[in-house]
């Protein structure tokens, strides 16, 4: 039965969300357009913009009309010798912020497997940013493999969650990068900071190593100097660059350097795309948008999510989002050089089936390194 | 997205409502789900611990209120724990007597230092102070330049020596110049850096003796997870932190890592970032941060208030508009009267589960409801009625009448048949109030 005092609070719930709704779209809009807001929150529309349904798509879409503007002489630098510090090797990087896991399991048994124990077992691997979901339903798979085959040993137990861990991730996952007949686009989409820019370096280094012709596209045409961030990184890579100046339509930017590669029989051309949170709209409209205008006249083989390995839950919510805008082939998790473990890409992989490609394992242009489920699961163990 | 607490609570509250004194083992229930809620909202499971150790102490020992339920006990020490752990009031930064004041920012790659340290620089020239941005990031390619180029937006002068190496005397050299030119304040942008790398962590320590900072701020991203902790200490022992700024939460992460970064450094969270505008940086609110961990907004207090101001025959009157989805402006009108009672809006927005993480800001939900008001107020009893005969000319006109503009007729009509559809969508399934977005109900009250 449902009580009135139900429907006292579904009648809060509208007239709040209303007016959030009313007060949150006109902040949308005066953001989107540029507006001045004056001290009540009101819209002041200039002069000339008063249409009522101006819905403009993304940042920037207002300014200079992409094709006015030819896109500055791609530059072909010489790889830059890269000053790096010596690096201690990704083994010992991950074994030295992994360790704890085998302690737990050793702490866990040491006290015999009674509920506290398994209770550890499940902590050590909500530390490890599994989320609680995973944690819980791979601890009570290995509780129950154990008592059946009656393992009590440590050595026992951490086999077993090895293999539920490994479980997680599909075996035929296809982990390489796609390359077709050239040129091959590659797009790559995240959240803000999490290491974008830094792994298209990267990237572009690899595929140039093996030969292959790079061009990047500066499509971050929002945040301050990116553009010149991806131009040091492009010339540390032997890769060329074509950019549009700040504010510019990032579709246009992908759009112009597909032609430049084609033109010069570049194998493969790298959009780099402003950081946005998956949570904006309007936002996520404009990178289905570049990867539209790319397939106009190309073809799209990656869709790269660059998620950071210092994140928590969030990591699902934004592959999901960025999957539906734009349809991500594969995951890059960086940052796996500090102590985080990055364990909601179990999460990613099993629920989205997104297979994670790539891990960033520092600054440099090499610590980059192809993703190998066991040697993720075994770090993750210690 | 996670299930909320509230919906958690859901059996709790069942058994529990109505019963009188809470018992170690209800406390525990309780605590239990509490445990798992800030874990899912990022919390780093030692401060989780930590924290729910802590309240369950409190609870044991606290005065029994005749006025709360068990459970509504429980989450209100809870509440209370973590606005406390946050940082009580919303707190600014330190004054200093001498001028220039000097704020250190430190943090993560990517965790938003740059960004945060211009926002930071214009909302002090904002308030009438002369700050002086240094740019001492020399790592990362072209960070240089991005701040440069913030400065100039904001209007805020920048000290940047390209191609320099040495982050300290960078650093030092802005202080000369903020000396020299008599301004009040430097902001010391420096390179993002892994906590477990110690040439790096060194190298922001020789930084921090360069410029002795009067303010040390640590800048951590509302998505990070677990490792919160083991940031928040590594900076602690090379840098004298005395504030968090919290980045990116105008996502939808819940946030628990602000607990986490205070918990550790035993300091307030002073800023929010909401928004990639200069303009987007907030004092941060302990207690809407407090919600939105928990997830659940203060259902509780909701219900009770909802429960006073609406008359119980107006809800019934709308139960049977729900499930014939006949709502009209005219409805809605009473409504809007009812939830007046209950508070200032802002407020009972924090009370809605799932509502704290609207990208609202800091607009004036105050405001806008005499606006609406008087939208609806302009409307005749016929048009209230029936939407569906609002023309071009009697927008116009209402605008007029209303002293809004026909855009906000236009949006407020528009945002108003979306509640209809959802209502529709509502009354075509189970009726349940489950069906709004974001609003979970304990079913002891609800079902
Ligand atoms: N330690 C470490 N740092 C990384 C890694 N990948 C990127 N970074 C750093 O993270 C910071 C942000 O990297 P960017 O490449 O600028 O990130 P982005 O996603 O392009 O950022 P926006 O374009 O601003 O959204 C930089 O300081 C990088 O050096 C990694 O694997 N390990
Ligand atoms: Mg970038």
């Amino acid at each position: 039965m449902i009580t009135a005092v139900v429907f006292a609070v579904v009648a809060v719930a509208i007239v709040v969300g209303l007016i959030v709704a009313f007060v949150t779209t006109t902040r949308a809009r005066s953001r989107q357009l540029g507006l001045e807001e004056d001290a009540e929150g009101r819209v002041v529309e200039p002069e000339g913009r008063g249409g009522v349904n101006v819905e403009p798509e993304g940042r920037g879409g207002v300014i200079a009309p992409p094709a006015a503007e030819p896109p500055a002489a791609p530059s072909a630098a010489p790889p830059v010798e890269v000053p790096e510090a010596v690096r201690p090797a990704l083994r010992d990087r991950l074994a030295r912020s992994r360790r704890f896991l085998a302690g737990r399991v050793r702490d866990a048994l040491g006290a015999g497997l009674d509920d506290d124990a398994w209770d550890d077992l499940e902590a050590a691997l909500i530390q490890a940013d599994t989320g609680v979901g995973t944690a819980t339903a791979v601890v009570s798979e290995v509780r129950a493999e154990a008592r059946a085959a009656g393992v009590t040993d440590v050595d026992g137990i951490r086999t077993l969650m090895a293999q539920r861990l490994l479980a997680r991730f599909a075996a035929d996952a296809p982990r390489a990068l796609t390359i077709g007949p050239p040129p091959s686009v590659w797009l790559v989409v995240g959240v803000n900071g999490t290491g974008k820019t830094t792994t298209i370096g990267k990237i572009a280094a690899d595929q140039a190593a093996r030969g292959r012709r790079v061009v990047m596209a500066a499509a971050d045409t929002f945040r301050a100097a990116a553009d010149e961030q991806l131009e040091a990184w492009a010339r540390r890579a032997g890769a060329e660059l074509v950019k549009h100046r700040p504010g510019a339509d990032p579709g246009a930017v992908a759009f112009d350097a597909l032609a430049h590669a084609r033109a010069r029989g570049h194998d493969l051309l790298i959009v780099d795309t402003a950081g946005r949170l998956h949570t904006k709209v309007p936002l996520m409209d404009e990178l289905a948008k570049i990867r539209r205008v790319v397939e106009k006249e190309g073809r799209v083989d990656e869709v790269l999510l660059v998620l950071d390995a210092t994140a928590g839950q969030n990591g699902l919510a934004q592959a999901r989002s960025f999957a539906a805008a734009t349809g991500v082939t594969g995951v890059v998790l960086t940052k796996l050089d500090g102590t985080a473990k990055g364990g909601i890409a179990v999460a990613v992989e099993q629920e989205l089936g997104i297979p994670i490609k790539l891990i960033g394992v520092g600054e440099g242009l090499g610590d980059l390194e192809p993703f190998e489920p066991r040697r993720f699961v075994e770090a993750l163990l210690g | 997205m996670f299930d909320s607490l509230s919906s958690r609570f859901d059996d709790i509250f069942t058994r529990l409502r109505n019963r009188g004194r809470l018992s170690d083992k209800q406390v525990d229930e309780v605590l239990r789900e509490i445990r798992l809620a800030l874990l899912e909202a990022d919390v780093s499971l030692r401060v989780v611990k930590a924290f729910v150790a802590d309240v369950r102490e409190r609870a044991q020992g606290a005065e029994i209120h005749k006025s709360l339920s068990p459970a509504q006990q429980v989450i209100k020490i809870v509440n209370e724990a973590l606005i406390g752990v946050l940082g009580g009031e919303a707190k600014g930064l330190v004054p200093v007597d001498a001028p220039p004041r000097v704020i250190l920012m430190a943090g993560l790659q990517g965790s938003g230092k740059t960004t945060a340290a211009a926002k930071l620089a214009k909302h002090l020239r904002g308030k009438g102070r002369r700050p002086l941005l240094a740019a001492c990031d020399l790592r990362r390619p072209a960070a240089t330049s991005q701040l440069q180029l913030l400065g100039e937006q904001a209007g805020v002068p920048v000290h940047a020596e390209p191609g320099a190496t040495d982050a300290p005397a960078v650093a030092r050299r802005a202080l000369e110049e903020a000396h020299a030119e008599n301004l009040t304040d430097v902001i010391v942008d420096t390179s993002g850096r892994m906590h477990v790398d110690p040439e790096l962590m060194a190298e922001l320590g020789a930084v921090a003796r360069a410029v002795e900072p009067h303010e040390t701020l640590l800048v951590c991203d509302a998505m990070t997870g677990q490792d919160a902790v083991n940031v928040a200490e590594a900076f602690l022992e090379e840098v004298e932190v005395t504030g968090v700024v919290l980045t990116k939460l105008d996502g939808d992460a819940r946030g628990g890592a602000a607990l986490s970064m205070s918990y550790v450094t035993g300091c307030p969270v002073k800023f929010a970032g909401v928004g990639e505008k200069l303009d987007d940086l907030e004092p941060f609110h302990p207690d809407r941060m407090a919600s939105r961990i928990l997830g659940m907004g203060d259902v509780l207090t909701l219900i009770e208030k909802a429960e006073e101001a609406f008359e119980a025959d107006q809800a019934r009157r709308l139960e049977e508009r729900l499930r014939k989805a006949e709502f009209t402006f005219e409805d809605f009108l009473e409504q809007m009267q009812a939830v007046k009672k209950m508070g200032p809006l802002s407020q009972v927005l924090g009370m809605l589960p799932g509502m704290g993480k609207l990208p609202i800001g800091d607009a004036n939900l105050d405001a806008t409801m005499p606006r609406v008001e008087a939208i609806i107020r302009s409307m005749t009893p016929r048009e209230r009625n029936d939407p569906s005969i609002l023309n071009g000319s009697r927008r116009a006109r209402i605008a007029r009448g209303s002293g809004t503009s026909v855009q906000e007729v236009n949006r407020l009509i528009k945002q108003f048949e979306q509640v209809r559809k959802l209502m529709r969508q509502m009354s075509g399934g189970k009726g349940r109030a489950r069906a709004v977005p974001g609003l979970r109900l304990p079913p002891g009250i609800g079902s």
